[in-house]
């Protein structure tokens, strides 16, 4: 489990605070404490991908606070449905997010998750969060636990799963094909890693950093 | 029950997405006496209008809002050989479709049901529709106005590419071209040179009806 920063009002154990949708937090968390960034996390929940028109908003005021116990403040997020609305707040209180439309994006590169749309269009994909927390952010949030007739609706016409599989295991492994089941789609892996989100995360915090896969030399 | 009663009640389970009740009730309405246009204008519409201003307050998400929306389907498909009967004029033709490259259509498919609520007869083209189909379907059945529907920020700019296609064809100024889809905005259809634009269903069968009789208007003038 990565530690989450403390609330905000308490002192600070890091020079940079990353607000981070909560889908992503965790791996964000896992690389800062790998490379020793002094970096706190400070979440959001992830839900609001689905009131996407909400999300600026709570980044601002969130920045607001931080900002006065930070040196920095930077965003976890990429544009995720707010159609610009994140990036005009970033552009007024001078904050940089991760680049690309969302974290698929960041994960898998926009070239690559490019090429799975137009190869098929119907693609739905997951993450390893989406993976894990299907049964809440997807079954239970479209409603699909209380109306299952409801499935054709939203997926009639979806053709198949691409997970996007970070840091797979059996677990995961198992209830990815299990989330494809439930949707009534074959399941595709595509083994993405960590070293998208790795590269996005230096450039957003470590703009003159070393590229990943170089060894920085002392 | 009441006629009163029954408009009440109406609106109450459209409002709950109870399909059964609704499709009851629908009948049941009819065999009181209250005409297709009353069950439809002073219970199912503004019923499915209040649906939609639920979703935008954060109130209703998603699931609600399809079971609304199937439900007065339901009672449409009831209603909907009684008002052509009744010798009801439709408002005008719709061709609407979710642009290429893209999937999503729920919104499309509410913008339609209230379309056809409102009178509207409405051709569907379905999901991932490209340039080319859209040229056809507006060559064979010659409708007031095209809806290009789009959801990602990747397939937006199939709008321009549908309009250049209407262009090419030649039969841009024999259609009206109305865009939306939750990343779209005014500025945007502006610039890809819609004529126009509606943030949801009900704003868009008010605008078609607007434009419709605009184009009208001027085509008499
Ligand atoms: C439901 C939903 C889905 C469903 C879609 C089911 C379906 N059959 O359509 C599912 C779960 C399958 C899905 C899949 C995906 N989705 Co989705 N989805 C949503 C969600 C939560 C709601 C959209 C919706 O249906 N709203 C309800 C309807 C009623 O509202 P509406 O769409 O705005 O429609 C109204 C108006 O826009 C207007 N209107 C609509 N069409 C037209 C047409 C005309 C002519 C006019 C005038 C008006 C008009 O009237 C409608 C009724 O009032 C949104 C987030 C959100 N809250 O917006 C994300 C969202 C649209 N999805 C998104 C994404 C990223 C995806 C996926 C890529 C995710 C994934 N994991 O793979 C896939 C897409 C894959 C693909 N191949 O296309 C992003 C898009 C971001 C972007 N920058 O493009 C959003 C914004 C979520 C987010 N915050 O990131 N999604």
């Amino acid at each position: 489990m990565v530690e989450v920063a403390a609330p905000v009002g308490e002192v600070p154990a890091g020079e940079v605070a990353l607000i981070a949708c909560g889908a992503i937090a965790q791996p964000c968390g896992r690389i800062v404490q790998q490379r020793g960034w002094s970096v706190d996390i400070h979440p959001l929940p992830p839900l609001l991908h689905n009131r996407p028109d909400l999300i600026a908003g709570e980044v601002e005021e969130l920045a607001l606070q931080l900002r006065p116990r930070y040196s920095s403040v930077a965003v976890a997020y990429a544009d995720c449905g707010t159609y610009g609305a994140l990036d005009s707040v970033c552009a007024r209180l001078g904050l940089r997010r991760l680049a690309g439309l969302h974290c698929y994006d960041v994960f898998a590169g926009q070239d690559r998750l490019a090429a799975f749309f137009s190869e098929q269009p119907g693609t739905y994909v997951l993450t390893d969060f989406l993976v894990r927390s299907f049964a809440r952010t997807v079954v239970a949030e479209l409603g699909l636990d209380r109306y299952p007739e409801l499935r054709d609706t939203y997926f009639g016409n979806y053709t198949r799963v691409v997970w996007l599989a970070q840091e797979p295991d059996a677990e995961l492994a198992h209830l990815a094909s299990k989330a494809a089941d439930c949707l009534g789609l074959p399941l595709t892996t595509v083994d993405v890693g960590t070293t998208g989100l790795e590269r996005e995360l230096t450039t957003l915090l470590h703009p003159t950093a070393a590229p990943i896969g170089c060894i920085a030399k002392k | 029950m009441t006629p009163d009663e029954l408009l009440k009640t109406l609106y109450d389970e459209t409002l709950l997405g109870n399909a059964p009740a609704v499709l009851a009730l629908t009948q049941q309405g009819l065999d009181l006496g209250l005409t297709p246009e009353s069950l439809l204008f002073d219970s199912l519409i503004p019923s499915l209008e209040e649906v939609g201003a639920r979703f935008e307050r954060g109130d209703y998400f998603v699931p609600e809002m399809l079971i609304a929306g199937r439900a007065m389907s339901g009672a449409l498909a009831l209603l909907r050989p009684l008002l052509a009967e009744t010798g009801v004029q439709t408002v005008g033709t719709f061709v609407m479709g979710t642009v290429k490259g893209d999937v999503h259509d729920i919104g499309k498919n509410l913008v339609n049901i209230m379309l056809e609520g409102a009178g509207f007869h409405v051709i569907d083209l379905g999901v991932q529709v490209p340039p080319e189909r859209f040229v056809e379907a507006i060559n064979e059945y010659k409708p007031d106005i095209v809806g290009f529907s789009a959801f990602l920020t990747t397939t937006m700019p199939m709008f321009k590419a549908n309009i250049n296609a209407l262009e090419k064809a030649g039969i841009r100024d024999q259609v009206v071209v109305m865009v939306g889809g939750a990343p779209v905005t005014q500025e945007y259809a502006d610039a890809v040179g819609a004529d126009a634009y509606a943030a949801d269903a009900s704003q868009t069968v008010k605008k078609a009806k607007d434009l419709i009789q605009k184009k009208r208007a001027m085509v008499s003038a």
